[in-house]
């Protein structure tokens, strides 16, 4: 394990950027926290987790996948992809690492999706254990550890210091990087603070929560619940969920004529869109309650039938705080899978 | 901290329900943490007793729920109608949203409601909500229990609210209140005093955040089209994330003309922004103008009023006058 | 630009042949701009059409793999892509992805069996290719019969083709019907789930359906009424896609993805799923 100095912390970013960009959690105006682009005189966030998760470094909400030129009958493709340059996501918590993990099994299987996977490649993730949960964190549910986050690097910050481990080779060779700055450690302190974290988690007010009413295989067990109805009824039909939710990636592909050409993008979708299915000749969920199932059933079902046992949930708790009405996942479960 | 009390609507919705004026009650649903309450339909005494919540976090306006449930329900349906969500009531009903028949309505007067924003960002880890005599105590994760001033986290559309006096309802619980003299144009005015430059600036930092969730447009009481322009995919700007930052920029700006001289300004837009931007501004802008250029009108003050933007008058403003107007602003 | 290959991104084709078949249904051939098939596929399977500005979509492709020389897509005119489509004529280029999705077991399951064919509308548009297929390989099967009915004579998709050729092969049955009565058609009249429930299949036969979904609703009863068990009857559904290998989430229905585990499926696999296709 090395040792940074937090006196170095701004050393250690600037020694980091000379080669590659480092996005990392940085307060907003309003309070909230977002990830942004490092530069000198950047603040490192202390705030839990950002309103938008680190998805968009690899799924961003709009990007352009190719253009057109016509001409007549005739049409031209550019291919307009680039190589992505490597990159460092600096401050990832374990939610939003095991989000890269639900977002990989789609986009890195089979067809492999090309824009997601240069980015994937070229990112070095940072990730950092979190010491002060919120009330609306339950990561637990999902298997997670916050004490010990994957990614290339694990991080823990204490009052002085920045430890870090690295995990993969990718993160080896970032800690070699950056060792002028850094000193060996013993893990004492880490292991302190891992106590710690790890006794708060057990008094979280979610930490009961289970997946035990779900996973692969219940779709008819639960697809005609009541639930269905009667949580669904308010619920307003906007994207809030799917688009602060670190897991979610359905996603349109839609052409915009600049008027020198077409481009073709591709951005977010929201299943809670009452147009997502619609086609020409009709529209297979009609109502909210149907949109607001899929959302979920996917989640908590069909994802993981799709991928042994894993849910598409990380526990992050983004929806339950920017739901408009409340409505959350976390009430749906135990709704479903009643209250312990 | 609310005058009307949860047990105060519990006993009225359960004598309503029945004794048969109502089928179905709309109100708030207790959440996991006290804050996090989620509007929802009771239909039975049970369900009342065991889920119905009245307290500072109840700040939804219900009235836009009641195109969608009176078209679904048999007898009418009971909504608990706060000053400001009584004037969505009222411009609803002057658009001829719903069947008023249809509803009961029971005014309730309203201390300003919290904002939970507000509230997270003074307080870490809120495990639930108390109150005592003398106020809000929060019971939280790691500093124990901490007393919060309830004025520190008051919501801003509540800091200037324009009215306490609910001005539809069927029956009434606890005191009316009066039109306020509020402050709310305050910020606007400041708005108008920056450069235009510093202006696009402010709105420019503001919009950028926006994630085109389509939040504010849900969740508004004047936006009730049955199919939104931006839901069209003919129109193509259908419910997208946009190509340019500044095609986001007239998401906003296009919504906010289109609720012109309808908003009642009812802030649920900002309420319910999950990246807190305050598009309230941009309607309180249009008020404001509405008001010097036309005249006082509060849309929603009374039904079937005629707001000044399709009510000719002959004192109206020429063109002119307003093209002039906007170049002095510039 | 050495990235990996991306299959959102298409080629280039071009229409080479638009043959009007129906009021609203138009066959298009397409080729490469240097004339050859963008791509193999096999019977079922479909490919992303695309006009740049206007759209992309899915459609079966209705020729046959045996073609070797361009693809035929049968496109029924209902939205805006396709409305584009019918106005575009020979020589105008488009894009093409493909192929997406499952086949017809046609070398397996299908080998051996006689085979029925139902189809409705355009509806016959996915199963032409696997028809053709089963004739061209017309050893390999058993008795072919297939019924097909539209709305009107005039909406019966190529009826050249069927009269002409399917109807003249040996141990192939075509039995064509009509909604309703129509001056100058002395065959049957009435609702393909009717005619067949009349021509009282024997069950020696695995089935093949597609039409709009009322019309595999009921045919599925009816085949069901006659003995059918539904492991030997397959359809393919349709729903809205946009990337077409199982990513973008649209074409969700419980675990599957219609554009990537489909779009055919067995109709007792299609029992399986929650109801909402």
């Amino acid at each position: 394990m090395r040792k940074l100095s937090l006196d170095n912390l701004n050393k250690f970013f600037a020694a980091v950027a000379e080669s590659k960009t480092i996005y990392l959690p940085v307060d907003q105006k309003d309070g909230s926290a977002k990830y942004a682009k490092w530069a000198e005189g950047t603040e490192w966030s202390n705030a839990l987790n950002t309103v938008r998760s680190p998805k968009d470094l690899f799924f961003p909400q709009t990007e352009d996948l190719m253009e057109f030129k016509t001409e007549g009958k005739n049409i031209e493709i550019i291919d307009i992809r680039k190589e992505s340059e490597d990159f460092v996501i600096f401050g990832v918590r374990a939610c939003d690492v095991k989000s890269f993990e639900v977002l990989d099994r789609v986009f890195l299987s089979e067809p492999v999706d090309s824009f997601y996977a240069s980015r994937r490649e070229h990112a070095i993730i940072v990730a950092l254990a979190c010491t002060r949960p919120s009330e609306t964190c339950f990561c637990t549910t999902f298997g997670i550890d916050a004490t010990e986050p994957a990614g290339d690097v694990s991080a823990w910050k204490t009052d002085s210091a920045l430890y870090l481990k690295a995990n993969t080779e990718k993160g080896e060779a970032f800690l070699k990087s950056i060792e002028a700055l850094t000193e060996d450690a013993d893990t004492a302190e880490v292991d302190a603070q891992k106590t710690k974290t790890a006794e708060i988690m057990k008094k979280l007010p979610l930490a009961d929560l289970t997946t035990d009413a779900f996973g692969g295989g219940k779709t008819e067990e639960l697809w005609n619940n009541p639930v269905w109805d009667e949580m669904s009824q308010t619920c307003l039909g906007c994207g809030t969920c799917t688009f602060v939710c670190p897991t979610c990636q359905c996603y349109d592909i839609k052409d915009f004529n600049t008027g020198n050409g077409v481009i073709r993008y591709r951005c977010w979708d929201s299943c809670m869109y009452s147009e997502f299915t619609r086609m020409a000749h009709g529209n297979n969920r009609l109502s909210q309650k149907e949109r607001f199932r899929q959302r979920f059933m996917h989640k908590l079902v069909y994802y993981p039938e799709n991928n042994e046992g894993l849910f598409s949930c990380v526990g992050c708790g983004r929806c339950l705080a920017k739901c408009p009405i409340s409505m959350n996942i976390v009430k749906v479960m135990k709704k479903i899978g009643g209250d312990k | 901290m609310q005058k009307i009390t949860r047990d105060q609507l519990i006993t009225k919705a359960v004598e309503l329900l029945s004794n048969g004026t109502v089928s179905a009650v709309l109100g708030w649903k207790k959440g996991e943490f006290d804050y996090d309450i989620t509007p929802a339909v009771f239909t039975t005494e049970e369900e009342i007793n065991n889920g119905f919540v009245y307290n500072d976090f109840c700040g939804a306006n219900f009235s836009k729920y009641l195109v969608a449930k009176t078209k679904k329900l048999e007898g009418k349906i009971l909504v608990f109608l706060k000053p400001c969500d009584s004037y969505s009531f009222n411009q609803l009903l002057t658009e001829h949203r719903f069947d008023r028949e249809k509803v009961y309505a029971v005014g309730i007067g309203c201390e300003g409601m919290a904002d939970v924003v507000k509230l997270k960002n003074k307080v870490d880890g809120i495990v639930s909500i108390d109150y005592n005599d003398d106020g809000m105590y929060v019971d939280t994760l790691y500093d124990g229990t901490v007393k919060v001033d309830y004025a520190e986290v008051m919501a801003e559309r509540c800091i200037n609210c324009k009215s306490k006096k609910c001005v539809a309802y069927d029956e009434l619980l606890g005191e009316d209140g009066e039109v306020i003299d509020s402050a709310r144009f305050d910020e606007v005015a400041s708005l108008e005093a920056m450069t235009p430059d510093e202006r696009f600036a402010f709105w420019q930092g503001e919009l950028s955040r926006c994630i085109r969730c389509n939040a504010c447009r849900d969740a508004c009481p004047a936006c009730t089209c049955e199919k939104c322009v931006f839901d069209n995919p003919g129109s193509g700007v259908e419910n997208k994330a946009p190509v340019t930052s500044f095609e986001e920029q007239m998401f906003h700006i296009i919504r906010a003309f289109h609720v012109a001289g309808r908003c009642t300004d009812c802030g649920e837009c900002s309420r319910v922004c999950p990246q807190n931007i305050p598009l309230h501004l941009l309607n309180r802008k249009f008020i404001k103008d509405m008001n010097e250029c036309y005249g006082e009108y509060q849309a929603g003050a009374e039904v079937g009023s005629r707001a000044p933007l399709v009510d000719y008058t002959e004192g109206d403003l020429e063109p002119g006058e307003v093209f002039e107007r906007g170049e002095n602003d510039a | 630009m050495n990235m990996r290959e991306e299959t959102l991104i298409p080629k280039v084709g071009v229409i080479t042949d638009v043959r009007i078949d129906t009021p609203d249904i138009k066959t298009f051939r397409v080729v490469t701009p240097d004339g050859k098939k963008a791509f193999d596929h096999r019977p079922g399977q479909c490919a992303m059409l695309s006009i740049p500005g206007v759209g992309e979509a899915m459609f079966s492709i209705t020729s046959s793999p045996t073609n070797t020389e361009y693809m035929e897509f049968s496109i029924k005119k209902c939205g805006c892509v396709t409305e584009w489509l019918h106005q575009a004529e020979v020589g105008q280029q488009l894009t093409i992805r493909g192929p997406y999705g499952n086949p017809f077991p046609v070398d397996d399951v299908f080998a051996g069996k006689n085979m029925l064919f139902i189809a409705g509308g355009v509806g016959l548009a996915p199963l032409r290719s696997v028809i053709n297929y089963c004739r061209h390989y017309r050893d390999r099967y058993g008795d072919i019969d297939i019924v097909y009915g539209s709305r009107s004579k005039d909406d019966l998709l190529d009826y050249k083709e069927i009269i002409d050729e399917w109807a003249n092969d040996a141990g192939v049955n075509v039995h064509l019907t009509i909604d309703n009565p129509q001056q100058g058609w002395d065959g049957h009249v009435g609702f393909v789930p009717n005619y067949v429930k009349e021509l009282n299949f024997d069950t020696n036969k695995t089935a093949v359906l597609c039409g709009p979904p009322i019309m595999i609703k009921f045919t599925l009863e009816g085949l069901c009424a006659l003995g059918f068990d539904k492991t030997q009857i397959y359809t393919t559904l349709e729903l809205r896609m946009k990337c077409g290998v199982g990513k973008c989430g649209r074409c969700n229905v419980g675990s599957k993805y219609v554009c990537k585990d489909g779009p055919v499926f067995r109709c007792d696999e299609l029992d399986e799923l929650p109801s909402e296709y």
